[in-house]
């Protein structure tokens, strides 16, 4: 364990850094790395100073956040629904957030009041799935994973529906909102704080988690009390991902595909998985992000479509190589 | 005799002997009714578990051994009664607590996420390592001895999907031996295990029970096995009934025709009573 942690930290906490001095130094404007530094100093050019402390920067650390939350929430998901395809998008979250900003979006309210529509609406799916699942029977991963899936499709046909109905100028800015977008990201902090916060306290959950995995029966047998802990990696992940989804829009993939690149690599002890889901998560978005902005410049791409394009030949060259 | 003739002269409560618990008890049942789903209650069970013994479990499929065997192990609440380990209430102590104390393994074995056979047999210290305790080299060496144990010591690095049904079983036993509880529970330990594996592990569960204040509870399918290897026997019959003591005395053919609804036919092997089903 101590050596994949080791091994991991000293992988991923380089390339965190690399990914965000390439999200600096890359754009529109190209600005040479020994011009990064002097930002900090104050010696740099007004436009470089503007463009990296006002525009990059933020955008930057919201990326890596959102990249990291959503990387965290799927590792979760996918212990608590003992199910290798489960993330945070499967059980509804996203299309819950989804309808609601795309109902804060055709009333004409600000970015923000978007944000906000799109938490309550992750939160709304979150009680919904929380509510159903439980029933009148017993609580059981396939049918926590059932409940999520169709109430998914439900907010699927509601998205359509609103987009049917919308008028023709909203759509080119609610299709980029379903498909991930991060230039409306200013204030990473609250992102930031809720990533810091979940790492620490999963850091000392993770062999629980390990535990959780074998199912709940033998992970009662050897001393976990199995249901708090379900319901609490439940409401976390929902939390986390409706964090994300509040910075980012509805960028999907990042949390299916992160926690099992990293289980190719380093196994699957938690303790390892998390905190490398969190950082992998975030040099994941912020790449894809600078990608986003970059290739067809001045334009901007849905960054959705590069997580996608990107993580899909990687993943499956693990795969292909993996015993 | 047919089965059917056996069940006047053969009622439960003739054979059983009750044992009160004492001061050393292990594991002590009270008028337990266990909970199957849409059956009427079965007869209550007054077990008694002392340090030394080990205990067989004999039932038809469905009789209700393995709902018995997560009973005692507080996975599913009883119907009525109660269950006391070491003179505590079962439901008093805290999970940790409870696992330290006492093992079960379980008669089907989750996939989960890939680990390696070593990876699974070291979660058995789970219960002894406080949230921000790593692994120390004293527990993997007690995994390691644990698969020993079972034979599964040249293949530490396997992944468990590779293993067979019969490894996979072994390796259930090793993750309860690294768990090291006083009170061992197993449900069906030798189901899919070859004839030498499974003299071995029973060996070896019989030893741990004869340890200093150990003990286990087998549900086990074949009578033999048990006739050999446990001191005491709980027979449960698919009409709710129950009788148990010690193994010489449920040894009964009539007994056990009735409970596995099937003619036997009893000879002796080794100086051991042997019973085979007799077919027409």
């Amino acid at each position: 364990m101590t050596r994949s942690f080791l091994l991991a930290a000293g992988v991923l906490l380089p390339a965190s850094l690399l990914s965000l001095v390439v999200a600096l130094a890359w754009g529109s404007v190209a600005i040479p790395l020994g011009e990064l530094p002097r930002v900090l100093t104050g010696e740099a050019s007004a436009l470089h100073a503007t463009l990296i402390t006002e525009l990059r920067l933020p955008r930057a650390l919201a990326a890596f956040a959102a990249g990291g939350l959503l990387g965290v929430a799927g590792a979760l998901m996918q212990v608590l629904l003992r199910n290798p395809l489960a993330d945070p998008y499967v059980l509804g979250l996203s299309g819950g957030a989804s309808v609601g900003a795309l109902l804060a979006m055709l009333a004409g309210l600000s970015m923000f009041s978007v944000s906000a529509a799109a938490f309550a609406g992750a939160m709304l799916s979150t009680l919904i799935v929380f509510g159903l699942a439980h029933g009148t029977g017993s609580w059981t991963a396939t049918r926590l994973l059932l409940t999520g899936v169709v109430v998914a499709a439900g907010w699927g046909a509601l998205i359509s529906f609103l987009l049917a109905v919308s008028p023709t100028e909203e759509l080119p800015g609610m299709l980029y909102w379903l498909m991930g977008d991060v230039s409306h990201a200013r204030h990473p902090g609250p992102a930031w704080g809720v990533l810091v916060f979940v790492v620490l306290a999963a850091l000392p959950l993770g062999r629980t988690l390990n535990v959780l995995a074998r199912g709940p029966m033998q992970a009662a047998s050897l001393g976990v009390s199995v249901r708090p802990v379900e319901w609490s990696i439940y409401i976390a992940a929902s939390l986390i991902t409706a964090t994300a989804v509040t910075q980012v829009g509805a960028v999907g993939f990042v949390g299916l595909i992160v926690p099992h690149m990293l289980r190719l690599v380093f196994g699957n002890d938690q303790r390892v998985i998390l905190p490398a889901s969190a950082l992998a998560g975030g040099i994941l978005l912020t790449l894809a992000d600078t990608l986003a902005r970059t290739i067809i410049a001045p334009e901007q791409l849905p960054v959705g479509v590069i997580t996608a394009m990107l993580g899909v030949p990687v993943f499956l060259f693990l795969l292909y190589r993996s015993r | 005799m047919s089965p059917a003739d056996a069940h006047a002269d053969v009622s439960a409560a003739a054979l059983s002997v009750h044992e009160a618990p004492t001061a050393d008890t292990l594991l002590a049942t009270r008028d337990l009714v266990i909970d199957i789903p849409e059956r009427a209650d079965s007869s209550p069970l007054h077990l008694t578990v002392n340090p030394g013994q080990c205990w067989g479990i004999l039932g038809p499929n469905g009789a209700g051994k393995s709902t018995l065997l997560h009973t005692l192990a507080r996975l599913r609440p009883p119907r009525a009664g109660g269950i006391e380990l070491t003179g505590q209430p079962l439901g008093s102590l805290s999970r940790p607590d409870l696992a330290r104390r006492l093992g079960l393994v379980f008669q089907n074995h989750h996939d989960g996420f890939p680990a390696t056979v070593l990876e699974t047999a070291l979660i058995g210290r789970h219960p002894y390592l406080r949230p921000w305790d790593i692994e120390t080299r004293e527990d993997v060496d007690a995994a390691r001895a644990a698969l020993a144990t079972v034979d599964l010591d040249g293949i530490e690095g396997r992944q468990v999907d590779t293993l067979s049904g019969g490894e996979r079983q072994r390796l259930a036993l090793a993750t309860v031996l690294t768990q090291d509880p006083q009170v061992l529970l197993l449900d069906e330990p030798t189901s899919q295990l070859d004839l030498h594996h499974q003299v071995s592990v029973l060996q070896r569960v019989r030893g741990i029970a004869a340890g200093e204040r150990r003990a286990a509870v087998m549900a086990l399918h074949d009578v033999n096995l048990a006739a050999r290897f446990c001191d005491h026997l709980l027979l449960m019959f698919p009409d709710g009934g129950a009788c148990w003591g010690p193994t010489r005395t449920m040894l009964v053919p009539a007994a056990l025709e009735r409970l596995y609804n099937q003619a036997l036919s009893v000879g002796e092997v080794d100086g051991h009573p042997v019973f085979l089903p007799r077919v027409e």
